[in-house]
């Protein structure tokens, strides 16, 4: 049996993702270390606000505010952080309930050991010393021991209906979702950011991540001051001075996040299998090797492990070639990203004799406008690549169209 | 006891463009799915299952969405399926959904499909690299080209065949308001000098790549009687499915498609489609795409497809229009363009097309194709009930 | 009236037996021939085939074009894939049959984790703005709900070391496939056809801070739907929990008592990812072929923290 063959196989990708005025509002609001809720037609508050109420499927755009303190509903000790989670070190994952709102947020708690975690436990936003408008600029949560606790003051209870439903407030968020006033020159900036998240997607972004959450940067006593400063206008206006409510709020920040880029990287191994794997070993030889299907005797190039049409293991092997047909081709007028292969160039289906079907490969050597159907060709091998570089003409006369139509 | 009939009461669409920046994944989707139920005069609470599709999650980069689009497309609490068939999605999504009525399981069904391309970049998605293999080396339009090639060998096509088909669409979505393409001083000549890609096809025979989602309501017998609108009737319905590459695929007419279409008609009692179906949306991905399904589907006889286009026979005041609304030419968002051909069908059987209605349209066939020309799915939807 | 419609053949991948190095075609082709053999039947005389997998478990797009070449699809067949568990194929399926429109299908589903970072991939799933960019692991969030059934009672501790459950054995390379008929044809395929009384699927919301982790009432709501709470009671339960910490919650909504035989083929964690649920389904089928069952009960699941369940009830004898 031959080897089994296998090799890294890297999916990645710079996703952008564009927000709509909800979710652009909550994670603008993010980056200027406020959290936004949405309030559902019952008077809850989602936090993180969902654009669609998840049981009576209604639009939500009602935002309030929320606090940045909370209390953790559920949790789970996570001893080996993966590639791309909030914290390096061992960690919490939360649901935390924020002051405010009635659903809960999954996030990161740094804690030092499970022990110091439990259902109930107050804890605060940890801000990114970098925001910029993802559910990454909660660096993650810590434990707090603040006032207020669980119950009490929900928002539901406290909220003011009349503060909410004036028309003045309504007009300030279609502002936010009029798209007219992204789609021009500030949506080719979004564009722009697209390319960074590339250079977060390798190890360094790790590394980053970790910096941010660095206890050495907010174990000052100005973190904290700064931290309160920014709650401190909204509890303020609090007239219990307790647990933050949920109060209006018209979504409208500077310079507005509307989109998110999402760098993805998934790693995999790559196996071609048994039967592509005695194919392979073959055109090391440079032998093409095909096999046949013991029902239809149809030989198969390269072999896939099954007959296609009969859904039999195909294993007779079966050596066609070199030469071949051009069965059909177009010429390639666009250079794709990442071939080094001049344009124009031809992109053919060639027959090699002995194959009951075409494969697929270049022509080279001769002009790409006298390359034509029937034409007669061979491979040309360079250097050590696993594959013919290309085919070129053997001179012989073309194919009659007859010997090859059914293999087009 | 036979199929329960399904008749469609709701469509919706969303405007399509390159990119829709003003919505999230869930508000473009429930975009189209709240027009589709505005249209339908139902509410959420009213749709018993879900039902959708869209093309590979790579495009997106969300395994699959349906999971997170739950909410939005108020499925909580209800059956939803996702069906992935490539490029056919759209049309097979809608088909599933017809089952699950037909086979009385559920009396009214919403389905959607979307794609928004915009998040990555569909020739990413395709071509992701697979170790040991030779590198992708013409992209989607290179894989279709050389079948192009091989159509015009087979049939002796004069060369402009294509550009007739592309310069038709791109007129015709200039009546259609959620076109993506809406391209006001095209003349055939710019098509016919627009700059060669694959040689054979040239770059305006060639579809957009677009953000975009359509949805339906299905409904039974009683959810037709109830509708406010008239709604379309479903005649015939199928799906058939052939290999990617085998030896002797025919990649110009595949018999896959060809079975497909002669299930439909035998469902649906067609005997001459040519005379019988007033309308047809088709896949045309790339111009002379119209021509090959033309005779796969037998609107004309073989090797005769082009002469159909020639004749002006598929233009709006043709005697049999093909792609109204502009057809995946004009508007291409991957996973939901099969459904647009279903929707644009149901659209001219109700009389509702708008500016690209077909006067007195009463059958019209819808047909997506995906896959390398392997998977199809059609349906042929007319103004009345079908016979029983 | 509508149609009955039975399992009457399953084949699985043999757990034992090595994978490494197949393609997906490879895996399935001789659950496909096995399941084909079982019944007599010759891929061309199936009514419609279906299939379930995804993309994003393989690495790349269209996979499951892949998986057809094991299939025979000459003469073209009337075929179509979900891109979920199998037992969302197999649901399909049901409902074709229930049409008229065919008399037999076959539905097939594979996973090959060994291809990626299962734990990774698995993220993908996730709201993409919320949650996914915190790369969730799907082992944790089965670990927030062994923490929400402890908080509410229903689980008694102690929790193990760490606080949080193992994610139980790490699923193999693998496929199942299942034939499924109309009643004479099942009769005639099958000594003792595995009718489907029930079966019914339902979602509950995506975000997880809005549900109640240590319940599953889309799992309880299916179940009713399908019969599942009707007498007589089932005997057999073959359950999905990718992580043993959701086997307590799906007994609860299930109302399994002592007397049923949870997961007598063993438990599902280690089964190939999309083909998992596809297998609880079979082999309750095949526990009711070989008579061991006279009304069984199976189960899937999909998404985070079991969002979304397929119940189905099997019984031996067709309910006339």
């Amino acid at each position: 049996m031959s080897e089994l063959l296998s090799a890294p196989l890297t999916v990645e990708f710079p996703f952008t993702r564009s927000l709509g005025p909800v979710q652009g509002a909550f994670l603008t609001g993010l980056r200027e270390r406020v959290v936004l809720g949405v309030r559902r037609p019952d008077g809850r508050v989602l936090v993180p606000p969902l654009e669609y109420d998840p049981d009576t499927a209604a639009d939500l755009h009602e935002l309030v505010e929320v606090g940045t303190t909370g209390t953790v509903t559920c949790w789970a000790w996570n001893p080996t952080p993966r590639r791309g989670q909030p914290l390096g070190t061992p960690f919490a994952w939360v649901l935390v309930r924020l002051d405010g709102a009635d659903s809960a947020l999954l996030h990161a708690l740094d804690a030092p050991d499970p022990g110091a975690v439990r259902t109930g436990l107050r804890v605060r936003v940890r801000w990114a010393a970098e925001r910029t408008g993802a559910i990454t600029d909660i660096a993650c949560f810590e434990a707090y021991e603040g006032e207020g606790e669980e119950g009490g003051a929900h928002a539901a209870d406290v909220a003011e209906p009349a503060d909410r439903a004036d028309g003045a407030e309504v007009a300030d968020r279609t502002d936010v979702a009029e798209p007219a006033d992204r789609a021009d020159g500030a949506e080719a900036a979004d564009r722009t950011d697209v390319a960074e998240p590339v250079d977060r997607a390798d190890g360094a972004e790790v590394a980053d991540r970790t910096d941010v959450a660095e206890p050495a940067d907010r174990a000052d006593g100005a973190d904290a001051a700064g931290r309160t400063d920014v709650e401190e206008p909204a509890d303020a206006a609090d007239p219990t001075g307790a647990v933050p409510r949920a109060r209006p709020h018209d979504g409208v920040f500077a310079d507005p996040v509307t989109s998110l880029a999402a760098p993805a990287r998934l790693d995999y191994t790559y196996t071609p299998g048994r039967a592509h794997g005695r194919h392979l070993a073959a055109l090391a030889d440079r032998r093409t090797v095909g096999e046949r299907c013991p029902a239809c005797r149809k030989v198969y190039v390269p072999p896939r492990g099954a007959c296609p049409t009969c859904g039999v293991a195909t294993d007779e092997p079966v050596e066609v070639g070199p030469r071949g047909t051009v069965t059909t081709f177009c010429v390639v007028n666009i250079k794709a990203r990442g071939l080094a292969i001049e344009v124009p160039y031809v992109y053919a289906h060639i027959a090699l004799d002995g194959a009951d079907l075409a494969l697929h490969g270049r022509v080279a050597g001769l002009p790409y406008d006298r390359v034509r159907m029937g034409l007669r060709v061979e491979p040309v091998w360079v250097g050590d690549g696993r594959h013919p570089d290309h085919y070129r003409p053997t001179g012989e006369p073309d194919a009659p169209y007859d010997t090859y139509r059914e293999l087009l | 006891m036979s199929e329960e009939p399904v008749a469609v009461v709701g469509i919706g669409q969303t405007r399509h463009a390159a990119a829709r920046r003003d919505v999230s994944l869930a508000g473009l989707v429930r975009e189209a799915a709240a027009r589709a139920l505005e249209d339908a005069q139902l509410a959420w609470a009213d749709v018993d299952a879900v039902v959708i599709g869209k093309a590979p999650d790579f495009f997106e980069g969300v395994m699959m969405p349906e999971l997170y689009l739950a909410d939005a497309l108020g499925a909580v609490g209800k059956p939803m399926l996702r069906v992935h068939t490539a490029g056919s999605v759209g049309g097979s999504t809608a088909l599933v959904a017809a089952d699950l009525v037909a086979a009385r399981v559920h009396r009214t069904v919403l389905t959607a499909a979307f794609e928004k391309q915009s998040e990555s970049n569909a020739m990413w998605a395709l071509s992701l690299p697979v170790p040991f293999q030779q590198p992708l080396l013409a992209g989607a339009g290179g894989f279709f080209a050389p079948h192009v090639r091989a159509y015009i060998r087979r049939t002796g096509a004069p060369p402009g065949i294509g550009a007739l088909v592309a310069y038709k669409d791109r007129r015709n979505a200039l009546r259609n308001p959620y076109a993506h393409l809406h391209e006001d001083g095209l003349t055939l000549e710019r098509v016919r000098s627009s700059p060669m890609l694959w040689d054979p096809i040239r770059y305006s025979e060639t579809c957009p790549s677009s953000d975009g989602a359509c949805a339906m309501v299905l409904t039974d017998r009683a959810g037709a009687a109830r509708a406010p609108h008239p709604p379309a009737w479903l005649h015939g319905g199928a799906m058939r499915s052939e290999p990617t590459l085998f030896a002797g695929k025919d990649f110009v007419s595949p018999r896959a498609g060809r079975d497909c279409a002669a299930d439909v008609y035998r469902q649906a009692g067609v005997t001459d489609p040519r005379r019988e179906i007033d309308v047809a949306e088709l896949y045309v991905p790339f111009s002379w795409y119209e021509p090959m399904w033309l005779e796969n589907l037998g609107f004309a006889a073989e090797g005769e497809g082009w002469k159909l286009v020639e004749s002006g026979a598929t233009a709006l005041d043709g005697d049999l229009p093909v792609n109204p609304s502009g057809g995946v030419l004009s508007s291409n968002p991957i996973g939901a363009s099969g459904m647009l051909r279903f929707a644009e069908a149901a659209l001219q059987v109700r009389g509702q097309a708008g500016e690209h209605q077909i006067e007195g349209a009463r059958r019209a066939l819808g047909h997506a194709y995906g896959g390398g020309s392997q998977f199809f799915a059609m349906w042929l939807v007319g103004a009345e009930p079908p016979a029983t | 009236m509508t149609r009955r419609v039975a399992v009457v053949a399953f084949a699985r991948s043999d757990p034992a037996r090595p994978t490494a190095g197949l393609t997906e075609v490879e895996l399935l082709l001789p659950v496909l021939r096995e399941v084909l053999e079982r019944t007599g039947l010759r891929a061309g005389e199936i009514g419609f085939t279906c299939s379930g997998s995804s993309d994003y478990l393989a690495g790349r797009a269209f996979s499951f074009t892949l998986a057809l070449d094991g299939v025979g699809a000459w003469p073209p067949i009337a075929e179509s894939h979900v891109e979920m568990d199998g037992a969302w194929a197999l649901y399909e399926a049901w409902v074709k049959l229930r049409t008229g429109r065919a008399d037999t299908a076959l539905v097939y589903a594979w996973g090959k984790p060994s291809a990626g970072d299962l734990d990774a991939v698995l993220t993908r799933q996730l709201d993409p703005y919320h949650l996914a960019p915190l790369w969730p692991d799907p082992a944790s969030l089965a670990a927030l709900q062994e923490r929400a059934l402890l908080d509410s009672g229903a689980l008694v501790p102690p929790v193990p070391a760490g606080g949080s459950s193992p994610g139980g054995p790490a699923p193999v390379d693998g496929a199942a496939a299942v034939v499924l008929a109309v009643e004479a044809t099942a009769r005639r395929l099958c000594a003792r056809p595995a009718w489907i009384r029930g079966i019914d699927h339902r979602i509950e919301p995506h975000g997880l801070g809005v549900r109640d982790l240590a319940d599953s009432p889309s799992t309880r709501l299916a179940a009713a739907r399908a019969g599942a709470f009707d007498a007589p009671p089932v005997d057999t339960a073959e359950l999905h929990a990718p992580h043993p910490a959701q086997e307590p919650i799906l007994r609860r909504a299930l109302r399994l008592d002592g007397a049923v035989a949870v997961n007598p083929s063993g438990p599902a964690a280690a089964d190939p990812p999309m083909a998992a649920g596809l297998i609880r389904l079979g082999e309750a089928a095949a526990r009711i072929h070989r008579g061991r069952s006279r009304r069984a009960l199976a189960h899937a699941t999909s998404g985070p923290c079991l969002q979304q369940n397929l119940v189905a009830v099997l019984e031996g004898e067709p309910d006339v």
